[in-house]
């Protein structure tokens, strides 16, 4: 490897989390200001690093950090436009997250192993943005795997031991299945590089056979993550984390990493034109459709409010799947777009169902009337995010929904339509009876568990700010959309590269 | 006598006799035995990583009379692995022993081993392999033994009794060949065997009973049956020192025999035979691991599965002809071997902590230990991970190479085997990890007890971290060039 800033950056925006990480595991469980500014210092330290990532891609550099493991195995990390799409999100929510974090658990124990751990959890997802081949996504994303297992089991409760457990059978289990297809790739191709359009346009096609088998145990593998049904059993499961982590989990890391996998195979794996020769999309478009709508309809009929946001997860992004299945490029920004919209939005509401649950007791759907008038400004938040889900304009998942509608007509596909009008009433049917509660019912006599903090707002300021920051994003990601630098805009970009326009 | 190849063998022999002169001083002679005894290892690794192999006469006779020694890319890195293992477990046994009586009866038989570890891999002829071989099992039963409970005892005795078996096999096979032959010397042997097809009938059967022989030191199964109570019960130290050293030792010296000297009969079908014991090991081991009810238990058992993964090469390389291919999977094969040597010591080294801290070490009483206990949490952590083959340990890539050779070479079923192993290492290893999880919050130090924590978390994280990251060196070691694989 070489030594200077263009080949070295890659790799520092990945240890400006791990090696604050690191530090963390030793810090004694009493310091708490110097635990703090070890989390900030990385939070901050990676922004300013992404921000000089994007302004040199903006400039047509190339970054690329490659370090060889052995021979004909090399670690990359380089930084193309779908990379920077990620990345930017990653960081962004991951400092928000850690300030609420560090207010979500203060006074409860084992600190140091959860914030090392989410460090670590951090680190794996921006070495799966940054991974320049197979091999380097499939270390970072297993390395996810590992991290967020301890903050999924973090509470330590025989609930919370059991869903970890879910989680990691159905994670491992992916993982395996990837790592199969994965060594299968590269005995048929060598070295399996990401690049724009693909790589397996000049196998013969006498291989195409087992290409597709090799597209099943990849779809499998990054399925699992992606909560495609019926992989997605671990997900409601694994609810039982601390909201923070949950947070981290649906909205950045995990099944962002699935689904951001699912992406790359297809566009810069398989290339799209062959994906869809092969007739991988069309398995792809009928496995994200079905999600969306399955996931939409359990959502319905869950009381616990994580578990209805847990759905709803499923069935949202599945719609990035659903984006990438269609042969377009309008598809594919709706897609695309949708990757860092649906981040945006779902952590505003996980962010906001645990205020509900720190600052109130309130965990059910049922226990919901009347917050509106006690927490007004996370109920606010709260609202845009569930608007913004239902793709109402001129919120963010308005701009994702209209793009995937359009990239299906041009597709020719026009039961997308259909797809999406089942999904948005669905979405409606299952966020507005939350909205109605929160601000038209009467506050009940008392709170469940109320806590009062010592601050003029209505509940701690770490746990209040970033919901309402984040809300203000997905407002912003819809009114801005068409301004340079956008995620809309960056996602054109992405998508005029991929099909070489 | 300054050479380091005999350095390393005379070091620990002498500290061996020094401790056992003077007892009172045991523990200092024998840390500083330990230290000289893994500097001249990794003298020795620098020289041939500079010149290539190392040859060399002891006594200034030729060959034919000699004690040849000889140190090639294979033998250096597990030489190296072996002292650096040795020294971590010398260091975490100076905290770990406090009876006088045990002090001084470990040192001796421990330096005794490690010289016999040596000699092993270093040894340039049949003869002094018999000698290693027999000083290494002995010193290991002896080691193995020194609880002196009851379970103890008759493991290990059972231990001893399977070694002599194994090696008077191997003798068998030697004697055939020193008749056919004349000579002893590994070089001289190979040209042989190699220039006389029609002594077929000699050759095999020395091939199998030497293979068979050793085959029973390292435990492939079926002949895996002493191993596991003979392991779980010794000290922790030594079981490190058996389950990540002596176990290896006797499947180096059939690799060796496998590669130089048997390589013009060893074709696919024969090697389909110890390689489909071997996947039968990774299954079975990895099923009693996940079975066993102690920690010491599983990872015993996860020792016979790790060295079922070892023999599963042997047709892959059967079937890949001399180039790229075939060295990447020798130095995948070699990348398990030492991986799992760091992993299992550190594995055993933290379960040794559990032991003392817990006074048991029942799996499903586990959960406040390992909330106590967070340094030696990781390193379990960590070498489980180096177990179960999740990136970025050294075995990852190893399992990486192995499935890739597997498929080039259209053996696709050791795939199924490799996969069906892992999940079931994970399956196993996370039963332990989930007791780490409980509701008591943790101590306010990382650290509690340095002098054995720190060598069972380094030996961990060089199995997990550097093997997996940096494991290119390893090919220049052994020689091979790093054009392999394309790139």
């Amino acid at each position: 490897m070489s030594w200077d800033y263009a080949s070295l950056l890659p790799g520092v925006i990945v240890l400006s989390s791990l090696l604050p990480g690191v530090f963390i595991f030793l810090v004694r469980e009493e310091s708490h200001t110097l635990r703090t500014v070890l989390n900030l210092t990385g939070a901050v330290a990676k922004l300013i690093l992404v921000g000089l990532l994007i302004y040199g891609v903006w400039l047509g550099q190339v970054f690329e950090t490659r370090i060889a493991i052995a021979p004909g195995l090399t670690l990359v990390l380089n930084a193309d436009a779908l990379s920077v799409l990620f990345v930017t999100l990653s960081t962004v929510l991951w400092l928000i997250t850690t300030v609420y974090a560090i207010g979500y658990l203060e006074h409860s124990t084992n600190r140091s192993r959860f914030f090392g751990f989410f460090s670590l959890c951090v680190s794996a997802t921006v070495g799966i943005a940054l991974s320049g081949n197979l091999l380097t996504f499939v270390i970072f994303y297993e390395i996810l795997t590992l991290a967020t297992y301890p903050l999924v089991a973090h509470r330590g409760t025989p609930e919370a031991t059991r869903g970890a457990k879910i989680y990691l059978a159905y994670t491992l289990t992916g993982g395996l299945l990837l790592l199969v297809g994965a060594v299968w790739l590269r005995t048929l191709t060598g070295p399996v590089d990401f690049v724009e359009g693909g790589i397996l346009d000049d196998l013969p096609a006498s291989l195409h056979g087992q290409l597709v088998v090799i597209f099943g145990l990849l779809l499998a593998g990054l399925g699992v993550k992606a909560a495609l049904v019926p992989l997605h059993g671990w997900l409601p499961q694994s609810m039982v984390a601390p909201a923070p982590v949950s947070s981290l989990l649906h909205a950045v890391a995990v099944v962002k990493a699935g689904a951001f996998g699912i992406v790359r195979v297809v566009y810069d794996v398989y290339g799209v034109t062959l994906a869809g020769e092969l007739g991988l999309l069309a398995v792809l478009s009928v496995l994200a459709s079905f999600t969306i709508v399955y996931g939409s309809i359990l959502a319905m009929t869950q009381d616990g409010l994580k578990k209805r946001l847990a759905y709803s997860t499923v069935s949202q992004v599945s719609y990035i799947a659903l984006g990438t299945s269609l042969l377009g490029p309008v598809a594919t920004v709706g897609g695309l777009v949708h990757l860092v919209h649906q981040g945006i939005m779902k952590i505003t509401l996980f962010f906001c169902a645990g205020n509900y649950a720190e600052t109130l007791g309130v965990a059910n759907v049922s226990q919901m009337d009347g917050v509106g008038r006690r927490m007004p400004l996370t109920t606010l938040a709260f609202t845009i995010g569930a608007l913004g889900m239902i793709g109402i304009p001129p919120i963010a998942g308005f701009v994702s929904k209209w793009y995937l509608g359009l990239g299906g007509v041009e597709a020719g596909q026009h039961w997308v339509l259909v797809i999406l009008a089942t999904s948005t009433l669905l979405n409606a049917g299952y966020f507005l009876p939350i909205l109605y509660r929160a601000w038209f019912r009467p506050l009940p006599a008392s709170w469940p568990k109320e806590h009062h903090f010592q601050t003029r707002f209505e509940t701690m300021g770490a746990l209040l700010w970033p919901p309402v920051i984040t809300a203000v994003f997905c407002l912003l990601a819809g009114l801005l959309a068409a301004a340079p630098f956008s995620p809309l805009e960056w996602a054109r970009l992405i998508a005029q590269r991929e099909y070489g326009l | 006598m300054t050479d380091p190849l005999v350095l390393c063998i005379a070091l620990p022999l002498l500290g061996a006799m020094l401790v056992t002169a003077l007892p009172r001083w045991a523990v200092t002679l024998g840390i500083v035995a330990a230290l000289s005894t893994a500097s001249a290892a990794v003298a020795l690794t620098a020289t041939v990583w500079q010149h290539g192999t190392l040859h060399l006469m002891l006594g200034g006779w030729d060959a034919e009379l000699a004690i040849a020694l000889r140190a090639d890319g294979i033998a250096t890195a597990l030489v190296l692995m072996a002292n650096l293992v040795g020294l971590g477990i010398s260091v975490y046994a100076t905290g770990y022993f406090h009876d006088r009586i045990r002090v001084r009866s470990f040192w001796p038989l421990w330096l005794l081993l490690w010289a016999a570890l040596n000699g092993l891999f270093l040894a340039g002829d049949l003869f002094n392999l018999y000698v290693m071989l027999e000083l290494l099992g002995i010193a290991a039963a002896a080691l193995g033994a020194l609880t002196g409970n009851r379970d103890a005892v008759a493991a290990n005795l059972r231990y001893l009794l399977v070694g002599l078996l194994g090696s008077i096999s191997y003798l068998l096979g030697v004697a055939l060949l020193y008749t056919a032959y004349g000579t002893l010397d590994l070089g001289l042997l190979a040209q042989g065997v190699a220039a006389s097809p029609e002594l077929y009938g000699v050759n095999a059967a020395a091939m199998t009973l030497m293979v068979a022989g050793l085959a029973l030191k390292a435990a492939l199964f079926p002949l895996h049956f002493w191993l596991p109570p003979a392991h779980a019960n010794a000290p922790a130290p030594v079981s490190a020192a058996l389950s990540a050293l002596v176990v290896k030792a006797a499947f180096y010296l059939i690799l060796r025999l496998w590669l130089d000297l048997f390589w013009p009969i060893t074709d696919m079908a024969v090697a389909m035979l110890p390689a489909m014991l071997g996947a039968v090991a990774v299954i079975w081991g990895s099923w009693r691991a996940l079975r066993a009810e102690r920690l010491k238990l599983l990872a015993a058992y996860s020792t016979v599965a790790q060295i079922g993964y070892l023999f599963l090469f042997l047709p892959l390389l059967a079937a890949t002809p001399p180039g790229p291919a075939r060295d990447d999977l020798l130095a995948a094969l070699l990348l398990m071997a030492l991986t799992h040597g760091f992993a299992k010591a550190g594995f055993f080294l933290a379960a040794g902590l559990v032991q003392t801290n817990a006074g048991h070490d029942r799996i499903d009483d586990l959960g406040g230990t390992a909330q106590r206990l967070p340094a030696t949490t990781f390193a379990i952590a960590l070498s489980g991970s180096a177990l179960i083959g999740l990136p970025p340990s050294g075995s990852f890539i190893g399992k990486w190479l192995l499935m890739q050779g597997a498929i080039a070479t259209g053996q696709w079923w050791w795939v199924i085997v490799v996969t069906a192993g892992t999940l079931l290492a994970s399956a196993y290893i996370f039963r332990v990890l989930s007791r780490a999880f409980g509701l008591e919050p943790t101590p306010l130090k990382f650290v509690t007890d340095a002098r054995a924590e720190v060598p069972a978390l380094t030996l961990a994280l060089v199995s997990v971290a550097l093997l997996g990251l940096a494991s290119g060196p390893l090919w220049t070691l052994l020689g091979l060039g790093d054009a392999g694989g394309g790139a």
